[in-house]
């Protein structure tokens, strides 16, 4: 580690996969309910766990995106972190109001829980990704602000170099599009209009510069690879993400009460988002090919490969897949979406959050890269949990194609219901591939423990 | 340039100096950073100012589709409720939500006003192993609003989709 400052990343890397464990817990709670509708019924209904299953994972994403920024931008800027203590400060507050709201979801009746949290006063819950409390939104806010203070008074004082400049860029965009979470009109087309300057300026925006930020990061340090290429790379990659994926939002305005001008702009820029992702995974590849050093920490490179390859499938291909309007118009809030859902949040910010969490954790532990035996072990759960992941998708695939077609295809349209009776097969197998991945999970989570002997730090 | 072939993943090393030697020539030479700086930098302030123009025209069309003459306040306290109930933490909703139960933006016309009341007065229905709803315990007031949210969102324009009226 260059800088003492960096290891603030430490605590918001081990909570972020503390929840992700949670998380996977409630991914099988939910898909079990899929088979098995009454399980844990009434005291877990299926909206309650859900909520928990996709809040958590977007609150261990922005842990992992923030223990990123705090470990990588002190080191990139070549000067300490602006302030330790607040990051210390703020990761306990994230953390607390965080397991607050999880237990308010758990615990509390969800009306209860938000008229006790000001919901009379601005309504802004019970909205998909969203369901957070206000209080609990104000307080992402208020920790997303001075979190932003400290790593961008750490970069103003120090080297700014493309990736700082890109991250930055990202994080503070990431902040600004959030703020749309408070607008909430009662007109129901409005609304949806402007969540998805939330959800989808997101993952298909802002969030981008945070990969490809984290993801050059990485490269040149484990490749050695000449800054120059990488950042002309990165300027890149993110040109192509922008270009594509701001007015490709446009893919989620063809049905919701906008103009249908939307299904033209919508189908063609959405349709050039895989390129970004692709052009990622030639990145990765290439870099590590061209390496004029050989790290120690293989596994690291590992995560690097395989973010940019599974951030292509499950955001590339699978998202082509259902982007063009006339095959949208089928697919649409199916299983597909599901399918689709699931691949691209593991394969894009998932394995960036594990590679760079599998790059930094040896070092702020006091060596250049774990023991073999322990990476040999991670090795193991980044193909258990991939492999399961490909499944998942796979499983869920079928089963959104199987039910379009009986429930909107077909001559004699079955109802919902009788659809997903039809669906059960299916629906058994992902479980089970579910729990495939949380076995490579628990792996992951074991790999941390094995002890061995320790490369040298090499600076 | 010369460098040593590495490992190649499972690519042929064909295709791999195919990549190299021409991403090495894009990228490296003429293809400056500053030029990959400013393209971003256009680009993303020109395609944001397109969408924001688009945005704008979108607003100013969606009084023709988005139904709002039908915002009655019944409608508008209705959609509290559902966001209350966290109802599309299982159903879809013109599409969006989750996918665990039945979509409910053309609900109004698939069952009708008395069908939605009686049936959330008769959740939870028990069936042993059947997905489950719970009971919301909502005054006739509160059923006759959300009925009348559901009245107001089927009147949105949603380019006909569904494609039929099983959602
Ligand atoms: C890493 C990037 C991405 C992530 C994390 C992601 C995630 C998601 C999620 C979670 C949804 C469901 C939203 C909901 O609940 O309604 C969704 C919907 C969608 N995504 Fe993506 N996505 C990504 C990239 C892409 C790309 C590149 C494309 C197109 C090429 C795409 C096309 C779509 C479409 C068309 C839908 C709407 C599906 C529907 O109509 O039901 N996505 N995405
Ligand atoms: C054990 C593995 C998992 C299982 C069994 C599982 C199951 C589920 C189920 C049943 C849903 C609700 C679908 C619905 O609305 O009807 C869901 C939603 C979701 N899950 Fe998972 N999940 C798992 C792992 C993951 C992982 C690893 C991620 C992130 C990478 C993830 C991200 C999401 C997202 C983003 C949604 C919302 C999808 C959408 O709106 O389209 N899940 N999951
Ligand atoms: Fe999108």
């Amino acid at each position: 580690m260059k800088y003492q400052s960096q290891a603030v990343a430490m605590p918001y890397f081990i909570a972020a996969i503390g929840l992700f464990v949670g998380q996977i817990i409630f991914g099988l709670i939910i898909g079990l309910q899929y088979v098995i509708g009454d399980f844990l019924f009434p005291e877990i209904p299926f909206n309650v766990a859900r909520m928990v299953h996709t809040n958590l994972l977007i609150v261990w994403l922005l842990m992992g995106f923030m223990g990123a920024a705090y470990y990588l931008v002190p080191e990139e800027a070549e000067t300490e972190l602006h302030s330790p203590k607040l990051a210390i400060a703020l990761f306990w507050i994230f953390l607390t109001a965080g397991a607050l709201t999880i237990l308010g979801y758990l615990f509390i009746d969800y009306n209860t829980l938000a008229s006790m949290t000001g919901n009379d006063i601005l309504a802004t819950m019970g909205r998909e990704f969203l369901e957070q409390p206000l209080i609990t939104k104000i307080g992402i806010v208020i920790v997303a602000l001075a979190f932003l203070y400290n790593i961008s008074m750490t970069t103003l004082k120090g080297r700014k170099t493309v990736i700082n400049i890109v991250l930055l860029l990202g994080l503070w965009g990431l902040a600004i599009f959030f703020l749309f979470a408070f607008y909430n009109p009662a007109n129901l087309v409005l609304d949806k209009f402007y969540w998805w300057w939330v959800v989808h300026l997101w993952v298909e925006g802002v969030w981008e510069l945070i990969m490809a930020a984290l993801l050059a990061f990485v490269l040149i340090k484990v490749t050695g690879v000449d800054r120059e290429v990488i950042e002309k790379w990165l300027y890149v990659i993110i040109t192509l993400a922008l270009v594509t994926g701001i007015i490709g939002t446009g893919h989620h305005y063809f049905w919701i009460g906008t103009p249908a001008y939307w299904q033209w702009w919508g189908s063609i820029f959405s349709a050039l988002e895989p390129i970004p992702f692709f052009a990622m995974t030639v990145f990765a590849f290439n870099m590590v090919n061209r390496r004029k050093r050989e790290h120690p920490n293989k596994v690291a490179v590992l995560w690097a490969l395989g973010t940019g390859v599974m951030a292509f499938l499950g955001a590339g291909v699978w998202g082509f897949l259902h982007t063009l309007a006339p095959v949208n118009y089928f697919t649409h809030g199916s299983q597909i979406t599901a399918a689709h859902g699931h691949m691209a949040f593991y394969g894009a910010y998932v394995m960036v959050v594990l590679c760079i969490i599998s790059y930094a954790m040896p070092i702020m532990r006091g060596r250049a890269a774990n023991d073999q035996r322990a990476q040999v072990l991670e090795m193991w759960s980044f193909w258990i949990m991939t492999i399961a992941m490909v499944f998942i998708t796979l499983f869920l695939t079928a089963a959104g194609i199987l039910q379009v077609w009986l429930q909107r295809v077909a001559d004699t349209p079955m109802s919902f219901m009788m659809a997903q009776d039809q669906l059960t097969l299916f629906y058994w197998m992902r479980f089970w591939a579910g729990v495939a991945f949380f076995i490579g999970l628990i792996t992951y989570v074991w790999s941390f423990f094995v002890k061995g002997e320790s490369k040298p730090l090499i600076t | 340039m010369k460098h040593r072939m590495p490992p190649t993943f499972g690519l042929s090393r064909d295709s791999l100096a195919f990549l190299n030697n021409n991403w090495g020539k894009t990228m490296s030479g003429t293809f400056t950073k500053a030029m990959a700086r400013n393209i971003f930098y256009g680009g993303t302030v020109f395609f944001f100012l397109l969408f924001l123009a688009l945005t704008f025209d979108t607003m100013r069309v969606l009084p023709k589709t988005d139904n709002r003459g039908e915002l009655t306040p019944g409608a508008i306290a209705g959609k509290h409720i559902w966001e209350t109930r966290n109802c599309l933490g299982c159903h879809s909703l013109l599409g969006e939500g989750a996918y665990f139960a039945p979509e409910l933006g053309n609900v109004y016309e698939r069952r009708g006003p008395l069908f939605i009341k009686a049936w959330m007065q008769a959740m939870p229905t028990n069936a042993p192993g059947r997905r489950q709803m719970p009971q919301f315990h909502l005054t006739d007031q509160e059923l006759d609003d959300l009925v009348e949210f559901f009245r107001y969102t089927s009147g949105i324009n949603t380019q006909n989709w569904p494609p039929n009226i099983e959602g």
